[in-house]
């Protein structure tokens, strides 16, 4: 037993070099050794150096000498959370349109000085001043992407083009894919009835939820990444950005967004009101902007840029891609906004009984 | 016949245990990065990968200093618990060893969720490392108080009143009379403290605020499915432990011969 | 020796993190967001009835099946040499150190359609398996991931019970079976009361294993739904954790009736 123990113990030596010691620092307010805490979604930036890419982060700490700490939250709703709870020191998060939308109303985001990111300019001016952010005080577009049926052209010959398909009858259980969350699998069951995704009638929400009964969905997250391109799920709605990653490993895989409507998102890059590095993260979000960057994320990742200057430099492919970049954007597509939390819980609890019913 | 029975229901027991490591280490030399699970060539990629990957390494230096702090200053907390309870009368001992089991009998998400409330109360908006390792202390102690506890039973009370007579001050009679006798207990109460404390998902999970831990780390990172690193991960820890094992195991080979050379001596 | 005073650091330490977290709960469960006294949220427990249910019966499943699985292998263990059975016992504890959610992420490549168990069926022209995203997956998991905790309490009470005992017990004309049905098993109980303690308690309030393999959720992920979720509630959240807790306590009384020892088998 003692031998176990001493040898942990070096081992955790081992590998304590740069842990705690460092991150304890980061309160001194010291300025050549303040470090950047950057919160962002699993799998949301460039960090490969192969095939002419780059690694995001450490060019920034290369050209800036600035400590980057890179963390990642897992939904819009834990990063919420964790923040509301207290106890998170970053410096720029990456938050959706609707919660961003929720954080700005409790002041929960620090104003950026825009003078700060001259890269700004690069935005597409439909992209400045979004319903969450008006006078585009406090928030920079990152990426964005609307939702789409994928399907796989070897198993579904029928034409595509609304949500109705999801609810055929022609292929096997568990070929049909629906998200396995309550907010986006409602938002396709809504604008099936034609209703608006940001509805707040508890009556039509209940019909939705009828309406996801009606099938017997396979409700998956990242298990889309596995089952899309290998065969394993004929039909199932996603992102347009993932489709363009699927489609390089089978070219049978084809994306359409329903006539009736769908979701378009922005995921922005903003500052928590409780920064105290905000002149770094300003650095920082003018650093993502630039072109080469923003190119190497956006090759990298497939989802759409805001980003003018970004977009020019884009491979042909790409940038004409109806997919990506869809020429113009209708009045059906939705954004999504914040629920009343009564509308929260009642999805919640709905949405038990759909996936329930599944098992 | 008894012989062959026992020896196949080890065989599939153990066939259960191991053969989804065996599998995700074989995987891990897949050089097929999106179908994972689809063997294209053998690669050692994915290893070196993860040394290069700073924000694993720092989940998993910080994963390693809390496993190491918390269960340390749970050993001696659980250490004080121990000698205290033991010399309660009956009805106290049972009533105090029950609130010590708590954090061991209440289910982990409990725990979780009442650390972090009681955390914001106390240190307002301030998780992070701090609040893990009391989180995990607290989780730990138990562990430990239960395996001191038997070896105090055991010990012969004489030897430390003798300490005393013979004039040592508690405090050294402590250390030279009881600590030697309770130390098997502490160790092993450490060892189960630390193997839970690397382990562990749900505990951190409410009370890190943005502190990230290796489960932590890899359950944000599935937002795309498994990852190749992720299977290497894997392969990784299982060579440093199976080290660890090894290397005990010769110990103990070594010190058996010792101790029969000593026999014919 | 004598003195408690060592243990006034120890309460102190329990009263901040143990009682009093465990009040806040309590507090939580019975106020509304402004900090009212309400009993409002009372009305989420029916709601849940039927989650706490399927959590249940998860747990008590995969209780039941590690039992089945354990207590044999506990008495192959307890009959073979020390340093087998020291071998053992570390091979046995080997898989609980690699990590949780890598634990996890191994069942759900091998299960996940087109996973590595469709392609070994593929082979003998079996196939696809319907087991992910099921509750046969998510007992799986939970079998998988605390057998361990089952197996070394049995394992250590058995090994505790002398060899003398077993033999008088073979001198009086007991067969092999008998010895096992009116010794081993009587005096092991302490060990099994531990392991079922040790498996039904996570598994009830399991959470990430049953989202990730089984699909959908059970107690432990709506729990954490209404804590990290989208609706932020922690008044409804606290109060289904009341209540998951309550459960368990009975649960483990009703358990500790078959057990006088004090804290007998411990790992």
């Amino acid at each position: 037993m003692k031998k176990i123990i001493s040898f942990l113990l070096v081992l955790s030596l081992l590998f304590a070099g740069t842990g705690i010691f460092s991150s304890c620092s980061s309160d001194g307010e010291n300025a050549k050794n303040r470090k950047l805490v950057i919160c962002n979604w699993g799998e949301y930036i460039c960090d490969s150096d192969e095939d002419g890419f780059f690694d995001v982060i450490k060019k920034f700490e290369e050209e800036t000498g600035i400590e980057v700490e890179y963390l990642t939250a897992e939904t819009n709703e834990t990063l919420y959370s964790t923040m509301k709870a207290g106890g998170v020191n970053y410096d720029i998060i990456f938050p959706s349109d609707y919660m961003v939308q929720r954080m700005i109303n409790e002041d929960m985001i620090a104003e950026l000085d825009f003078e700060n990111i001259p890269n700004f300019s690069n935005i597409i001016d439909r992209f400045k001043n979004p319903y969450y952010d008006p006078e585009n005080k406090y928030t920079v577009p990152y990426f964005w992407g609307t939702v789409g049926i994928i399907y796989n052209t070897s198993m579904v010959s029928e034409e595509v083009n609304s949500w109705d398909i999801l609810w055929s009858d022609q292929y096997p259980p568990n070929m049909i894919l629906m998200f396995n969350n309550p907010r986006d699998a409602f938002a396709i069951a809504l604008n099936k009835l034609g209703y608006s995704m940001n509805t707040v009638n508890e009556e039509q929400i209940k019909e939705a939820a009828e309406e996801l009964k009606k099938q017997k969905f396979n409700f998956v997250m990242d298990e889309f990444f596995e089952l899309m391109p290998s065969g394993g799920a004929a039909i199932g709605p996603y992102y347009a950005g993932d489709y363009l990653d699927v489609l390089q490993d089978n070219e049978d895989l084809a994306f359409v967004r329903p006539e009736s409507g769908t979701n378009i998102f922005n995921d922005v890059m903003c500052v928590p009101a409780a920064s105290k590095n905000k002149d770094l993260a300003e650095q920082f979000i003018n650093f993502m902007l630039r072109a080469d960057v923003g190119k190497c994320n956006t090759e990298y990742l497939g989802y759409s840029t805001p980003n003018q200057a970004v977009y020019d430099i884009l491979d042909e492919d790409l940038k004409n891609s109806e997919v990506a970049y869809p020429s113009e954007i209708p009045e059906t597509w939705e954004y999504f906004e914040v629920l009343p939390d009564k509308i929260n819980d009642l999805m919640n609890e709905l949405w038990v009984d759909i996936v329930s019913k599944n098992k | 016949m008894k012989k062959t029975v026992s020896g196949v229901y080890l065989a599939l027991i153990f066939f259960f245990l191991y053969a989804p490591i065996v599998l995700m280490i074989f995987f891990s030399f897949n050089s097929n990065a999106t179908q994972i699970t689809n063997f294209e060539s053998f690669t050692l990629k994915h290893y070196i990968d993860i040394f290069k990957n700073e924000n694993l390494m720092n989940a998993l230096s910080n994963t390693l200093i809390i496993a190491f702090l918390s269960s340390f200053f749970s050993a001696i907390l659980g250490t004080c618990g121990a000698i205290g309870i033991f010399n309660l009368r009956k009805k106290a001992r049972t009533a105090v060893l029950n609130v010590s089991n708590l954090p061991i009998i209440n289910p982990e998400i409990v725990t979780g969720i009442s650390l972090m409330l009681i955390f914001i109360l106390i240190f307002g908006k301030n998780l992070g490392f701090f609040t893990v390792l009391i989180a995990h202390i607290v989780f730990n102690t138990p562990y430990i108080v239960l395996n001191i506890l038997p070896r105090l039973r055991r010990m012969d009370m004489n030897m430390y009143e003798a300490a005393m007579d013979l004039g040592c001050r508690p405090f050294q009679a402590f250390f030279k009379v009881v600590l030697p006798e309770i130390f098997p207990g502490v160790f092993a109460g450490m060892l189960i403290a630390f193997t839970y404390s690397v382990d562990d998902f749900v505990i951190t999970y409410f009370t890190g605020g943005s502190f990230q831990t290796l489960s932590i780390f890899i359950n944000n990172s599935l937002k795309k499915g498994v990852k190749p690193w992720m299977l290497s991960l894997s392969g990784l820890l299982f060579l440093i432990i199976l080290f660890v094992l090894i290397l005990m195991n010769i110990r103990e080979v070594i010190e058996e011969k010792r101790e029969k050379n000593k026999v014919k001596i | 020796m004598k003195s408690k005073k060592l243990l006034f650091p120890y309460t102190v330490w329990m009263a901040i993190f143990v009682v009093i977290p465990l009040f806040m709960v309590l507090y939580y469960a019975f106020t509304d967001k402004s900090g009212a006294f309400t009993l409002e949220n009372l009305q989420y427990i029916p709601k849940h009835l039927p989650i706490y249910w399927d959590s249940l019966k998860v747990a008590l499943i995969s209780t039941a099946i590690c039992l089945i699985l354990a207590y044999p292998l506990a008495l192959i263990m307890a009959n073979m040499k020390a340093s087998m059975q020291r071998m053992m016992n570390m091979l046995i504890m080997l898989p609980m150190w690699m990590n949780f959610i890598l634990r996890i992420c191994a069942w759900v490549i091998i299960l996940r359609p087109n996973g590595i168990l469709d392609s070994i069926l593929g082979v003998f022209g079996f196939g696809p398996n319907t087991i992910y995203h099921t509750t046969t997956a998510i007992v799986i998991g939970v079998v998988y991931n605390y057998l361990p905790f089952m197996v070394l309490p049995i394992y250590t009470s058995v090994s505790k019970i002398s060899r003398s005992v077993i033999e008088a017990g073979e001198d009086l004309g007991c067969n092999s079976f008998n010895v096992l049905r009116r010794i081993i098993l009587p005096m092991s109980i302490p060990g099994i009361v531990t392991g079922i303690t040790m498996v039904f308690v996570p598994a009830a309030s399991t959470f990430v294993i049953s989202l990730r393999l089984g699909g959908y959720s059970l107690i432990g992920d709506t729990i954490d739904q209404y804590y990290k979720g989208g609706s932020f509630n922690m008044q409804a959240g606290s109060m289904l954790s009341l209540v998951l807790m309550v459960i368990i306590l009975i649960s483990m009384a009703i358990m500790n009736r078959f057990d006088n020892g004090e804290d007998a088998g411990i790992v």
